[in-house]
């Protein structure tokens, strides 16, 4: 959902963006008023500037309502311990329930890692940082069962792009 | 977009700029500019070969991959540090007396610093990328020694030393031309009832690089020197989130302030061609204040997935990356378009790089503020989505600047544009968009970076990603080319 948020409004304004220089660059063969231009460019200033606020505050506000900073206050079904070392990853338990919220506490035993959940279509749904004398804590609830992996998101040496892991989700009733 | 060899001499010939005095440190900046054409044109070899390896087109170690990796991410960052001060530096000398010899020094320490850095990587095998994230310097498992370690960061050092000597210069001479910061600033006609001219748009932009890079490269100096430490002395420990708020408060201001440098060539270029001059207007003076405030205090959006850090600082972060925007958009490329907007300008490869920087600085915002959302960088960062933004506004932003401004100074010999040149312009423009779509699309499809083998999955957009990067090559090794054949000239 977020990726394609990001690429729907990257994709559009980025093309606006290109298609007003483009169109501003076609225009410099031609001439005219210096002061004319100048003062609906200050015109066209003061909208795009009020137009960006307007559009900022409620944005920000909602955008960080969905933070994940501890928002949900509920007890955790399940708790994982993941830690990172050069270049493996350490996950206890490795399987957990589909529904139940989990809460993955997830730090580094050397250097920094980056600990980012592939859902079952390889998406990245969530990541923290696994820092070395810190725990940050991951609270997901996983919806779909099946295998997720780990990949390791902060650059942590040699074997960075080998540190990859797993973690199991299975169907709410196969655990009862 | 180019025009004929002849029209760009008739618009040559009507520029301010001729038969204005020369520079004193003319030599001293095509040196400069010299030095950042060859070394650009090498780090962008470097970036294709890593892209052409994670398409499987050839096969780089991994080891070797991530030497390039590291020396692609410090040399661009040095680089268009170096190349942003020869431009500041050129312009800001026709308002300000600033010192040949602190220019002169600062080469020199960028220079051993270089050797000290390329030493380290490809001798020493030192690879912890150009953040050295602490304490991975000092951890390398053995794959390198404390010996590549320490150059690295005495070479680092060195670098930051250099810049602070010509900072600590410009602002001696800005204060002693303008009598304080503040009023370099154009604070009395921003916020106060001033009817005095406000200093002109390369004065203000220079005060605000001074201001923000002095602390940032003593901030830099200080997580560089911590980190040395710790590799000499393991027991010596630093916090690991403190050190990672001091690295990317340089890391972030130093790379941004590269941007302001160059953007100084703007300013003064294409108001030359377009007749049109650029005023520090109100709007232009606040924005420059506020760019300058809020640079120094938006680098916890890197930090946005360290929940550790304080949540404060994080939606600080989240709300600055937004706001940082409205100086670019609202103000700059609003005024680049007034400035050229049916103003009978004949376009020519200087005034096309210049214009395009203005358009790639801005588009490059988008993605990125989109990524300084904290719930989108929960499934954006340190994915291939942060490359794609950063490589748009920095590839067709700041170094199409960079470019601009090197065939403007070629302008000076009577060097006029040729086929080649005209057509380096688009082929760079087109493949610096590809390559940086590339980028984004894979990251959107959660492809993490710096990851030295890639999934077949991934390939695809690694395979046209290389492709876009060869076209990006092969029109920067023409411009490359055609600077350095009027290089001697120039300093002549």
């Amino acid at each position: 959902m977020e990726q394609r948020i990001a690429v729907l409004v990257s994709a559009v304004i980025g093309t606006l963006l290109i298609a007003l220089f483009a169109t501003v660059a076609r225009s410099a063969r031609n001439t005219g008023s210096a002061n004319d231009i100048a003062q609906s460019a200050a015109r066209w200033r003061r909208t795009t500037f009020w137009g960006l606020v307007v559009l900022f505050v409620p944005t920000i506000a909602y955008s960080l309502t969905k933070t994940p900073y501890g928002h949900d206050l509920r007890e955790a079904g399940a708790v994982v311990q993941a830690t990172g070392h050069q270049w493996a990853w350490e996950i206890t338990p490795s399987t957990v329930r589909a529904g139940q919220l989990v809460e993955i506490r997830v730090t580094g035993s050397d250097v920094n890692h980056g600990f980012g959940v592939y859902d079952t279509t390889d998406r990245l749904v969530t990541q923290t940082q696994g820092m070395p004398g810190f725990t940050n804590v991951i609270r997901h609830t996983f919806t779909t069962p099946g295998t997720y992996r780990i990949r390791c998101l902060e650059y942590c040496g040699l074997g960075h792009h080998t540190m990859v892991s797993q973690l199991v989700v299975t169907a709410a009733q196969a655990v009862q | 977009m180019t025009g004929s060899a002849s029209s760009v001499q008739a618009v040559a010939e009507k520029t301010s700029f001729t038969g204005a005095p020369p520079i004193p440190g003319r030599g001293l900046v095509a040196t400069y500019m010299a030095i950042t054409a060859i070394v650009l044109a090498l780090l962008m070899v470097f970036g294709l070969i890593m892209r052409a390896s994670q398409a499987g087109f050839i096969t780089v170690p991994p080891n070797r991959f991530y030497q390039l990796l590291t020396a692609h991410g410090i040399g661009m960052v040095a680089i268009v540090g170096l190349g942003g001060a020869g431009v500041m530096w050129y312009f800001l000398s026709r308002y300000v007396s600033l010192s040949r010899g602190i220019l002169l020094a600062n080469l020199v320490c960028f220079l051993l610093g270089v050797v000290l850095v390329l030493g380290a990587i490809f001798l020493g095998g030192f690879a912890a990328a150009w953040t050295f994230l602490f304490p991975l310097p000092a951890k390398p498992l053995g794959v390198w020694g404390v010996e590549a370690t320490a150059c690295y960061l005495i070479g680092v050092l060195l670098v930051g030393v250099g810049f602070l000597l010509l900072y600590l210069d410009t602002a001696r001479a800005i204060l002693s031309k303008y009598g304080s910061l503040g009023k370099a600033l154009g604070w009395p006609q921003a916020f106060g009832k001033s009817t005095a001219d406000a200093p002109p748009p390369t004065v203000v932009a220079s005060t605000v690089v001074t201001i923000i890079n002095i602390p940032a490269i003593a901030v830099g100096a200080v997580i560089l020197t911590m980190s040395l430490v710790n590799a000499l002395a393991p027991s010596f420990r630093v916090n690991a989130l403190l050190a990672k708020n001091l690295i990317y408060f340089f890391g972030h201001v130093f790379i941004n302030s590269t941007i302001y440098m160059a953007v100084i060539g703007v300013y003064e270029i294409l108001p030359a061609f377009t007749g049109r001059p650029w005023k520090s207007s109100r709007p232009f003076l606040l924005a420059w204040t506020a760019t300058m405030l809020m640079v120094l205090a938006v680098y916890p959006h890197h930090l946005f997935m360290d929940y550790a850090n304080p949540t404060w600082a994080n939606v600080l972060g989240q709300i600055l990356s937004y706001t940082s925007s409205l100086p670019v958009l609202a103000v700059t490329a609003m005024a680049t378009l007034a400035n050229v907007y049916r103003s009978g300008m004949k376009w020519n490869v200087t005034t096309s790089l210049l214009f395009v920087s203005i358009m790639g600085w801005s588009v490059g915002v988008v993605p990125a503020v989109l990524d300084g959302t904290i719930a989108i960088n929960r499934v954006m960062h340190n994915t291939l989505w942060v490359p794609g933004h950063f490589h748009i506004y920095l590839l067709l932003g700041v170094v199409a600047m960079l470019f601009g401004f090197m065939y403007f100074l070629g302008m000076s010999t009577g060097a006029s544009d040729s086929a080649v040149d005209r057509a380096a312009v688009w082929l760079y423009i087109a493949g610096g968009l590809g390559f940086a779509i590339s980028f984004l699309a894979a990251g959107a499809v959660s492809v993490p970076r710096r990851w030295a083998v890639h999934d077949a999955p991934w390939m695809a957009y690694d395979r046209v990603g290389a492709l876009f990067a060869l076209a990006v090559v092969v029109g920067a090794v023409a411009f490359v080319a055609a600077f350095l054949r009027r290089a001697r000239a120039i300093g002549a």
